[in-house]
């Protein structure tokens, strides 16, 4: 019989609302900053209407089919809750409300795909954005995340994905270049940050927001929190220092955009990993994953010719990957139960290298049909008068800046 | 008469009009302006990718003196608007016609 903790309710209600404070304001702010002067409140409107749309699809069918009973073999959940029916003020899922767990899983279905904004601004309709967001959510989102959280069959394979290297940051990163490649390249292709600044402070809530998504993770306030917490914020340290080492080597100069970048690489990659292993392996974790996206974005990027105009597959996708396999490798089986090749179980990594692959095909394919049918209803892109005059003016009738 | 268009640092423009006023220069337009000289702007980084910044920030003086001062004045901008590193700007010195005081309707040197 489940016993309400009410220290564990009141640190998964504190940690609700700092995943929210991730995607509004965090990453509006940090793709704000990163785009053209014209097209900056395009691109936080994308992460604040992606926040609630996903909200209210969570809540009628999202969490129901995500997290309900295990059906069809682990495809699906068994949706009994429809329309949030049925579930009562005092009904438990563990040691918290149910109506907290599934606050708290609303806030990352809500950031998953907002972070997909980054690579398709500047030049996307917002009312295919909007169709987008609903599919995607319904689509991609839903499955995945049963298959890893809702007792789905990536979790019975045994998987081990803390709070999201798969389902969040994989998915998103793939989802994005996907759609990338049906949009097509902006006009001019160009990373200006127009307001550094402001990027600045979105990835500095990133970081801050993220000890409610990583330490939250564990549902509770214990040990296993302050774990992930530490974890999580050792990572990002080491992260952001290898960037900044990586700019050192490359150009000579270090750059505050690479600092931040590297920063929230960090915080990508230790996502799945916080919860199972040690802070020696947090920081292996950190310094490599800045490496990784660095050379995804610096070599694959170009080599590839894909505009993705922020970089999600680059920081999100390939950190998300890094993070997964690195899981595999670095679980300490005094931490969580769960054992990684270098503490004698290789067959960890493959199971990470399984559920690696089964997210990228599956969000990379889904993503592919939902864009095409929305591209052949509605059209994905704006006119190109439009992006020359900015999506601000052209979409939206209002200018970031009277100054 | 003599026009002065001083293309200066942003950041020169205080020092400039106060060494100006000191000579005895009161008369000045100032516009925040775009360009680029020789160099063709600068190079930022972001993420490893390389950028020209090719128009650059840059603070346009309009001052028109009478043939007497204008060494003087050219010297002043000179001292206090010069760095010795590349975007320090350029001053254009052309003749001037006549001036009119719009106030008063008087003209020539009266007027500057």
């Amino acid at each position: 019989m489940d016993v309400l903790s009410s220290g564990d309710t009141a640190w998964m209600l504190m940690s609700t609302a700092l995943v929210l404070l991730m995607t509004v304001p965090g990453v509006a702010l940090f793709y704000g900053g990163l785009t053209k002067k014209a097209n900056v409140l395009n691109t936080m409107f994308m992460s604040l209407i992606a926040f609630a749309i996903t909200s209210i699809i969570w809540v009628l069918y999202g969490y129901q089919f995500a997290f309900g009973a295990d059906m069809l073999g682990g495809i699906i959940g068994n949706p009994t809750n429809l329309l949030f029916s049925g579930i009562g003020v005092d009904q438990l899922s563990g040691t918290i409300p149910e109506t907290v767990f599934i606050a708290f899983q609303l806030t990352f279905a809500a950031i998953t795909v907002a972070l997909i904004s980054g690579a398709v601004v500047e030049r996307m309709k917002f009312s295919s954005w909007m169709v987008f967001v609903i599919a995607w959510v319904s689509l991609v989102y839903v499955p995945i995340a049963h298959w890893v959280w809702g007792g789905g069959f990536l979790s019975a394979l045994g998987a081990l994905d803390f709070a999201g290297g798969t389902v969040v940051h994989i998915n998103c990163g793939v989802a994005a270049l996907a759609l990338v490649l049906l949009l097509g390249k902006r006009k001019e292709v160009k990373l200006l940050p127009h307001n550094l600044g402001y990027s600045v402070i979105g990835a500095a809530l990133l970081w801050f927001g993220w000890f409610g998504f990583n330490a939250g993770s564990a549902l509770a306030a214990d040990g296993l929190a302050g774990q992930a917490f530490i974890n999580t914020n050792t990572a990002t340290a080491a992260a952001m220092i290898s960037w900044v080492i990586i700019d050192y080597l490359k150009t000579g100069k270090p750059t505050v955009l690479g600092a931040i970048t590297g920063a929230v690489a960090g915080l990508v990659a230790i996502t799945p990993a916080a919860g199972f292993v040690t802070v020696q392996g947090a920081i292996i974790i950190g310094l490599v994953t800045s490496v990784v996206s660095y050379l995804s974005i610096s070599y694959l990027k170009p080599k590839l010719g894909y505009d993705d105009a922020l970089d999600v597959f680059g920081v999100h996708g390939m950190s998300g990957l890094w993070g997964a396999l690195a899981t595999g490798l670095f679980a300490a089986p005094f931490i969580n139960e769960a054992t990684g090749l270098f503490y004698g179980n290789p067959e960890q990594l493959l199971i990470q290298i399984i559920a690696v692959v089964v997210v990228f095909v599956y969000s990379f394919v889904v993503t592919l049909i939902i864009g095409k049918i929305i591209d052949m209803v509605m059209g994905l892109r704006v006119e190109d008068k439009e992006e020359t005059e900015g999506l601000d003016i052209s979409l939206h009738e209002e200018t970031g800046y009277r100054i | 008469m003599k026009e002065i268009v001083a293309i200066i640092r942003p950041n020169k423009l205080d020092e400039v009009k106060d060494a100006l006023e000191e000579t005895g220069c009161h008369g000045i337009t100032v516009t925040e302006v775009k360009g680029r000289g020789r160099q063709l702007g600068i190079t930022e980084s972001y993420r490893g990718s390389d950028y020209r910044i090719d128009m650059l920030p840059k603070t346009r003086l309009e001052i028109v003196v009478e043939d007497a001062d204008l060494e003087k004045v050219i010297k002043t901008i000179v001292e206090t608007a010069q760095t010795g590193d590349i975007g320090d700007g350029k001053i254009f010195i052309s003749p001037v016609d006549d001036v009119v005081r719009i106030r008063t309707g008087e003209r020539g040197e009266k007027a500057v």
